[in-house]
């Protein structure tokens, strides 16, 4: 059924379909209406899960963790400082291999204080163990959302929901908010391989020696990078049940691209409006959103690569002393390559400054315009 | 009192054998944590109501019931006081270790 919702509550609507059994969270702007509508559905009936009200972000993380070990399919929401705070238990979810499913909603860390979007609070997640996948609109945040406990239980790793703050979690959208049935026909029910229960006690993430802790973590790596198929694969399955495909990276008019801007949240979808603007000049541009960053997709950006002559990537997030983040990623999966094009960053729309299509157009003419980059950063609309 | 199951230390020689994540693997057996103790619990069973809160709120389940009195297993215990803070007859005293 069609509904225009905005991009929180799809979100709610995401958990909802996906029968979540326990919701743990803390309210936070721009998070809240996520959690307030699913205290609704829990109170309603409309889900049958438990919903926990907790006294902070860490603790939210911890009844979940939990929640899950018990074996529940869990919930939570948080955004910007409350990730933060969840940070600790973010490497519990994952080293305990929880599959916790959350969504974060893209918000500039304080200070100065902000409630605005730029992804530096997901990305300074980057190394938690969490799978990531950045969405463009309030459709994609719903479907993410039902994929991503799919995927997650499947490897036993935790999975991050990631929308920007108003311009898709306050935005109001037309989603098609798919039947029950439909999605319990997509995703069977949690049946964990471990799991806490009375009848059989175990103690779980006890003290680990150099004897294991090792061969841990390369287990989670080994598992981690069984996502990019199984996210293929699951989104495909998605595209014959659902009429939407659900994609590593999303290709935008890249065939015969002679600049591809590399996007991702929203300003992936403003950089095709943009895109469409400079092919109307005869400037030859396509989009590459990369929609899921962890696991990094580097065989699909590699064949994205292929087609670019020059590639420029857009970051809302920088790493200090550094440059943008997808940049270093985008970089390091193409370093070595036989046809690498030239890589261009850019830094644009911290702290929830609007991106424009005319942004992505000077960005696109900047590019052309160099054989190679100059500098480490070019920086877009700094007052100067 | 139920009875431990008697356990021991487990090596994994490959990861193919290790479950995902840590899991009972023994390693309390080998980690004998009185060894940090600085002042141990001494019950005066005398004084004692036999009201088993020492037992329940030990965190590291360092005190069982025999002959239905408290006893300490002192290889485990760390000497963190609880039991003696919630005993209600103050029968629990911190004594310090000798060195």
């Amino acid at each position: 059924m069609k509904k225009v919702i905005m991009g929180n509550h799809a979100l709610s609507y995401g958990a909802m379909l996906g029968r979540a059994q326990v919701i743990a969270a803390y309210p936070i702007t721009p998070q809240t209406q996520v959690v307030e509508l699913l205290s609704e559905m829990c109170a309603s009936k409309a889900l049958d899960a438990k919903f926990i009200k907790v006294e902070s972000e860490h603790s939210a993380m911890a009844a979940c963790l939990g929640a899950s070990l018990a074996g529940a399919r869990t919930f939570t929401a948080t955004s910007s400082q409350g990730l933060a705070l969840m940070h600790e238990l973010l490497h519990w979810a994952s080293g305990g291999r929880l599959p916790v499913v959350m969504g974060n909603i893209n918000r500039s860390m304080a200070p100065g204080w902000s409630i605005w979007a730029d992804q530096n609070d997901s990305l300074s997640q980057r190394d938690t163990g969490w799978m990531q996948f950045y969405c463009a609109s309030n459709q994609e945040v719903l479907d993410s959302t039902i994929q991503a406990f799919k995927v997650s239980e499947a490897l036993a790793i935790p999975s991050m929901i990631i929308l920007d703050a108003f311009a898709i979690s306050h935005t109001y959208e037309v989603v098609d908010v798919p039947d029950q049935a439909a999605v319990d026909a997509y995703l069977p029910p949690f049946k964990p391989a471990l799991k806490l229960t009375s009848s059989e006690p175990h103690a779980f993430g006890g003290l680990t020696g150099p004897e294991h802790y090792f061969e841990l973590r390369y287990k989670l790596q080994k598992d981690m990078e069984k996502a990019p198929a199984l996210i293929d694969q699951t989104g495909l399955e998605f595209e014959k049940m659902f009429g939407r495909r659900l994609e590593q990276v999303e290709e935008y008019r890249c065939d015969d691209a002679e600049i591809i801007l590399v996007t991702s949240g929203t300003a992936g979808y403003t950089a095709r409006v943009a895109v469409d603007e400079l092919r109307r000049k005869g400037v030859k541009a396509g989009n590459c959103r990369i929609r899921v960053f962890r696991p990094f997709p580097f065989d699909e950006v590699r064949r994205v690569a292929a087609k670019a002559r020059r590639m420029a990537v857009v970051d809302r997030n920088i790493s200090y002393g550094c440059h943008g983040i997808f940049y270093q990623e985008v970089k390091s999966a193409l370093y070595g390559g036989a046809d690498t094009p030239p890589i261009f960053g850019f830094i644009a729309g911290l702290g929830g400054r609007d991106i424009t299509p005319g942004d992505f157009g000077d960005i696109a003419r900047y590019a052309m315009s160099k054989p190679k980059p100059e500098e480490e950063i070019v920086w877009i609309g700094v007052k100067k | 009192m139920k009875k431990q199951k008697p356990t021991e230390k487990i090596i994994f020689q490959s990861e193919k054998e290790m479950p995902m994540m840590p899991m009972s693997v023994g390693s309390m057996l080998f980690n004998k944590t009185g060894a940090w103790r600085n002042i141990k619990p001494v019950v005066d069973n005398s004084n004692c109501i036999q009201c088993g809160i020492c037992w329940k709120f030990c965190p590291d389940m360092s005190i069982t019931i025999e002959n239905e009195f408290p006893v300490v297993d002192y290889v485990y215990c760390k000497g963190c006081g609880i039991c003696a803070e919630e005993c209600p007859s103050k029968c629990i005293a911190m004594v310090e270790e000798e060195k």
